[in-house]
């Protein structure tokens, strides 16, 4: 009986040590993000970092101001959020509300392979089809552009604004609605001024996680923005192109001697980058929580 | 404006969104297909590439994104497991639980780009496992286990409570509990999600740009140790490097063809999966 119980006790414990890895690579990043990005600072100023608004790593001294990165990297986002969200609460409030449950059941497939489709691919699609289409529409040289990046980046946070969204609006209680029917109201009309601003914080959740999934993709903005590291414009700017914090990691890291300035440099772009998702995530986090909603896709 | 004409217009808008989305899917898919059909074939599948990658096929590509998914997968299904069943069965409303499950929220969304920064320091870097097979795998399963969590947890839960306490009420010990009674039933759900990650892995480029991934490789990797050619890369090089990207356009097409492909395949497996289990479980 005691052997019996030890052995319990003992695959319990087993468990929470696996659990627990997850907590151990959080930390790891963190520690290892920050003691390289921190090791930049031995030769340039912290301050030159934040508000510097060039961005020459060829040039001696060379100059990491990460505000062309960041800006490019919010002008990208706000653009593909001003897409994507009524894109796709539309679509959810067309799956929970009005799609019958056959129709929805062939709908969600095609949201799940807009998912699971590679970034690189989007991009690949992006490259060949979007950037020549605004090059031509737009009458501009280049159709690399923010606008662009933005598109596509819509159409990859779909899904995530898309599950949450519809989880949100599912939630809402049937009396509320079938209280506004019975009074007479459209089903739009309950859909407009009953659904929608009880589903309101949900959405804030789904809308906020669409944020963080635009700022932090790589490949495809890498592949269609152009990557000029300049500050750019608004609203202007979306015509233009643009150089977001992934897209620099991605495209420099590559060629850097190790132990460099530089090389430091682009491991504090990874910090900023990821102290930003990591609020973002903190913040989606507590509304999810607070509402009992699911994890999404 | 008449109520009844506001409706019409409304919800003809939300149609009209839900067919840009899908119309947006289905011309991505028919396009690369289109595109790409004509250079699939087996020796695409099976050869070399020649010719500073203009001719010949993805073979190593092929078969590094295959090591990659064989390794990361060994190493976050047992992990990912194993965490979601402390989690769904074990873990009680304590700090401890709620850190953890702050942890796995937070990995799920953290860019890709930052796995590929912490691989590179961690294990290329400060473990000295150089660009490697091993150190790009063990990047990904680290970015993969939150999927793989999640998708267990949510199996998990929807095994009913009294088949549980029908077990222990028998006098079964807790963890001859779950995995005799709790861990077959939800095992088709953990199937399927894990089914899901491994298009991820299969697809994610960025955690392995820096972490081993080789621009151009005509041979199979030797040991886990070694650098290797992975899909998702072969085709971001083909497409943005070199002098001339469009001398290589049909083998780019094919690489983008063969990645969506291998997406497809996997989703439809995993719905036919779902669907087939939801049947057992509604007779």
């Amino acid at each position: 009986m005691f052997h019996r119980r030890l052995k319990e006790k003992g695959i319990e414990i087993g468990l929470f040590l696996a659990a627990a890895t997850t907590v151990v690579v959080l930390l790891f990043i963190c520690i290892f993000l920050f003691r390289d990005g921190y090791l930049l600072f031995e030769t340039s100023s912290f301050t030159g970092f934040i508000t510097g608004s060039s961005w020459y790593t060829a040039s001696t001294p060379p100059r990491f101001g990460i505000l062309p990165l960041l800006f490019g990297s919010f002008l990208v986002t706000a653009g593909a959020i001003a897409i994507a969200v009524p894109l796709g609460l539309a679509a959810a409030i067309y799956i929970s509300e009005l799609a019958s449950p056959k129709i929805a059941d062939l709908l969600k497939p095609f949201i799940e392979i807009l998912a699971g489709i590679p970034s690189v691919v989007y991009g690949f699609f992006g490259l060949v089809v979007l950037v020549p289409l605004i090059k031509d529409i737009f009458d501009i040289p280049t159709g690399q552009t923010a606008l662009t990046g933005s598109i596509m980046l819509a159409m990859m946070a779909l899904p995530t604004i898309i599950s949450i969204s519809e989880d949100a609006i599912n939630a809402v209680p049937l009396a509320l609605k079938e209280g506004s029917l019975a009074l007479g109201s459209t089903q739009w009309q309950t859909i407009y001024k009953v659904t929608l601003p009880a589903a309101l914080s949900g959405i804030s959740a789904a809308v906020i996680l669409g944020v963080g999934r635009a700022i932090g993709e790589t490949m495809t903005v890498l592949m269609v923005t152009g990557n000029m590291a300049i500050i750019p414009g608004f609203p202007e700017g979306f015509l233009d192109p643009v150089r977001t914090m992934t897209a620099t990691i991605a495209l420099e890291m590559g060629e850097v001697p190790k132990g460099s300035p530089h090389f430091h440099a682009l491991f504090a772009v990874g910090s900023v980058l990821f102290i930003t998702t990591f609020i973002i995530n903190m913040v989606a986090d507590r509304i999810k929580r607070k509402y009992k909603l699911k994890e999404g896709l | 404006m008449d109520p009844r004409t506001t409706e019409k217009l409304a919800f003809c808008f939300l149609r009209a969104c839900i067919w840009i989305v899908v119309a947006f899917v289905a011309i991505l898919i028919l396009y690369i297909v289109i595109q790409g059909y004509s250079i699939m074939s087996w020796e695409f599948l099976t050869e070399m590439p020649r010719n500073r990658m203009t001719e010949g096929g993805i073979y190593p590509a092929l078969m590094g994104t295959a090591y990659l998914v064989g390794i990361s997968m060994a190493v976050a299904i047992p992990l990912g497991v194993l965490s979601a069943i402390y989690l769904n069965e074990y873990a009680k409303e304590s700090r401890s639980t709620w850190i953890i499950e702050m942890a796995i929220n937070n990995l799920a969304g953290t860019p890709s780009v930052v796995f590929g920064l912490f691989g590179l320091a961690l294990f290329v870097k400060y473990l000295a496992f150089k660009p490697s097979i091993i150190s790009a795998s063990l990047t990904l399963s680290l970015l993969i286990l939150p999927v793989v969590i999640r998708a267990s947890k949510e199996a998990l839960i929807t095994v009913p409570q009294e088949h549980r306490e029908a077990s222990l009420a028998l006098g079964v010990t807790k963890w001859k509990t779950i995995s005799s009674i709790v861990l077959p039933e939800a095992l088709p759900g953990i199937v399927t999600g894990i089914i899901l990650s491994i298009g991820r892995v299969a697809g994610e480029t960025a955690p392995i740009m820096f972490t081993g991934a080789a621009f151009f490789l005509p041979r199979l990797p030797e040991s886990v140790f070694s650098q290797f050619m992975a899909l998702p890369y072969h085709l971001f090089i083909l497409a943005t490097s070199g002098l001339n990207p469009m001398e290589t356009r049909p083998i780019q097409y094919g690489t983008a063809l063969v990645l969506l492909i291998l997406v497809l395949l996997i989703n439809s497996i995993a719905i036919i999966i779902r669907k087939h289990y939801r049947k057992k479980l509604h007779r």
